[in-house]
C-alpha cells in the first residue's frame, strides 16, 4: 500500500508537470468544444440538442492527449526497469499510473465538461449528472487508454497508434454516458446508462492492469 | 536476502540470433564477476535475463538465500539492483526528487539516500534539475541508489563508462565495501573494474 502511494505520487508529479497536465487537457478540451459550433449552424436550438454529445466526444479526444507519455517516457529512460523491480507488482504499478493520469487530466476534465455543455446550451440542471458521468467515464478512459499506451510501447510515433487502438474502445463509455444524459434531459429513466457506464469502468479497472503489465513485460524483453 | 546466484544452461536468443547457449555461472556472497566479451556477445542480455526481463530459451536462473532457494520473482523484487546503460532519471525533475523516489522505491530510507549523495559528492547538486547534470553526475546519482537501498545483488552494465578517474576509484571502494558486507556484483565491462573480480568471457 505504501509502495502504491509512492508510485502514485510520483506519477502524479510527472503528469502534473511534464507537459501533459490539467491545463493542457482543459485547453485542448475547450478548443474542441469551441470548434464544433464554428463548423455548423450555431443557433441555440441546434447546439443545445448536441451539447452533451459534443462534451463527451471532446472528453474522449482530450483524454488521449498525454497517454503517449504514460509508459513511453519510463520505457525510454530505463525507469520502467526500475519500476518492475520494485515492491509492487507490475499490475499495481500500471493501475497506479492510470489513477494518477485520471487525477491529473480526467478529474479536471470532469469539472470542465459541465461548463462546456452548458456553454453550448445544455440545461444547467444536467450539470451534476454530466460531472458524475464524465468522472466515472474518465476512469475508464484512463485504464483503456493506458492499455493502448502500453501496447504501443517502443513503436515510433506511438501516439497515433494509441489513438487508433483506444478510440474504438472508448465508444461504450461514450454511448452509455451520453445516452444517460440524453435520457435525463428527455425525462426518461437515466439510471441504467449510468450503472452500465460504472460497470464498464469497473471492468476496465479490473482487467486493464493485467494487459498493461503483460504489454510492459513484452516491451522490456 | 540473496546469498547466491546460479545460472544453469542458459540460452538466450534475440530475434533469430542465438547469443549464447549452455551458459553457466555461480556467484556467491562477497564475489564480483566481470563479464567481458565483444560488442553483441550478449552481456546486457545476460544481465537482463538474470533480472527476469528476458525469458531465456533454455536454462534457469536461481537465487539462493541463507536457508534454501528463493522464489525468483520475490528475490528480484527485494534483492536486485539493475543499472543499465540508462540512468532511469527524469530530466525535468530535481536530482533530490529522483534520488528519493528511487531509494524509497527500492526499499531504502531518506537518511540513507542523503548519506549516499554525500558519499558520491552530490549534495550540492541535489537541487538541480536532472537535465542540468553531466553524464557523469547522472551516473553518480544512479549509483547513489545502489548505496542507499540495501539490495545484495548488483547487476551493472558498464557502470564506470561516464565516470572520471577519481570517481571510478571511489566507486571501486564502494563496491569493495558492498562485497565485504556480503553483496554480489555481476558487471558487464570493457575496462577492468578497480576491484578484484572473477573474469567471465561471453562469446569466447
Amino acid at each position: 500500500m505504501k509502495a502504491l502511494w509512492l508510485i502514485f505520487r510520483r506519477e502524479l508529479a510527472l503528469a502534473w508537470s511534464g507537459g501533459g497536465g490539467p491545463l493542457l487537457a482543459i485547453g485542448f478540451y475547450a478548443a474542441v468544444a469551441t470548434l464544433v459550433p464554428l463548423s455548423t449552424d450555431p443557433s441555440t436550438h441546434n447546439l443545445a440538442a448536441v451539447a452533451t454529445g459534443i462534451a463527451w466526444v471532446a472528453l474522449a479526444l482530450a483524454s488521449l492527449l498525454s497517454l503517449e507519455r504514460m509508459f513511453e517516457r519510463d520505457f525510454e529512460d530505463g525507469a520502467l526497469d526500475l519500476l518492475m523491480l520494485g515492491p509492487a507488482s507490475a499490475e499495481a504499478v500500471a493501475a497506479a499510473k492510470c489513477l494518477a493520469h485520471w487525477t491529473a487530466a480526467g478529474a479536471p476534465l470532469a469539472i470542465a465538461a459541465p461548463l462546456a455543455a452548458i456553454a453550448l446550451g445544455a440545461p444547467p440542471s444536467l450539470a451534476p449528472l454530466i460531472f458524475v458521468t464524465a468522472a466515472i467515464g474518465g476512469v475508464a478512459f484512463a485504464f483503456v487508454g493506458g492499455t493502448g499506451a502500453a501496447l504501443a510501447l517502443g513503436s515510433r510515433r506511438g501516439g497515433l497508434i494509441i489513438a487508433v487502438i483506444v478510440l474504438p474502445l472508448l465508444s461504450p463509455p461514450v454511448i452509455l454516458g451520453g445516452g444517460s444524459l440524453t435520457a435525463f434531459a428527455a425525462g426518461l429513466p437515466w439510471q441504467t446508462g449510468l450503472l452500465l457506464l460504472s460497470a464498464y469502468t469497473l471492468g476496465a479497472a479490473a482487467l486493464c492492469p493485467f494487459f498493461m503489465a503483460a504489454a510492459c513485460r513484452n516491451a522490456l524483453s | 536476502m540473496i546469498a547466491g546466484l546460479g545460472v544453469r544452461g542458459l540460452a538466450v536468443k534475440r530475434g533469430e540470433r542465438r547469443l549464447f547457449e549452455d551458459f553457466n555461472l555461480a556467484v556467491t556472497a562477497g564475489e564480483a564477476v566481470a563479464l567481458t566479451g565483444p560488442n553483441g556477445a550478449g552481456k546486457t542480455s545476460l544481465l537482463r535475463a538474470i533480472a527476469g526481463f528476458i525469458r531465456p530459451e533454455a536454462g534457469e536462473v536461481t537465487f539462493a538465500g541463507a536457508d534454501g532457494t528463493l522464489e525468483p520473482d520475490e528475490a528480484r523484487r527485494g534483492g536486485v539492483h539493475l543499472l543499465g546503460h540508462q540512468d532511469a532519471l527524469k530530466s525535468n525533475r530535481t536530482a533530490r526528487d529522483e534520488l528519493l523516489f528511487q531509494v524509497r522505491w527500492t526499499g531504502g530510507d531518506d537518511a540513507a539516500a542523503l548519506t549516499a549523495a554525500e558519499t558520491l559528492g552530490l549534495t550540492r547538486l541535489l537541487g538541480l534539475a536532472v537535465r542540468h547534470l553531466s553524464a557523469g553526475q547522472r551516473r553518480r546519482l544512479a549509483l547513489a541508489r545502489l548505496l542507499a537501498s540495501p539490495r545484495p545483488l548488483w547487476l551493472l552494465d558498464e557502470p564506470l563508462a561516464p565516470l572520471d578517474t577519481q570517481h571510478r576509484a571511489l566507486f571501486g571502494a564502494l563496491m569493495a565495501a558492498h562485497l565485504a558486507g556480503g553483496g554480489l556484483v555481476v558487471a558487464a565491462v570493457h575496462d577492468p573494474l578497480p576491484i578484484a573480480t572473477r573474469a567471465v568471457e561471453l562469446g569466447a
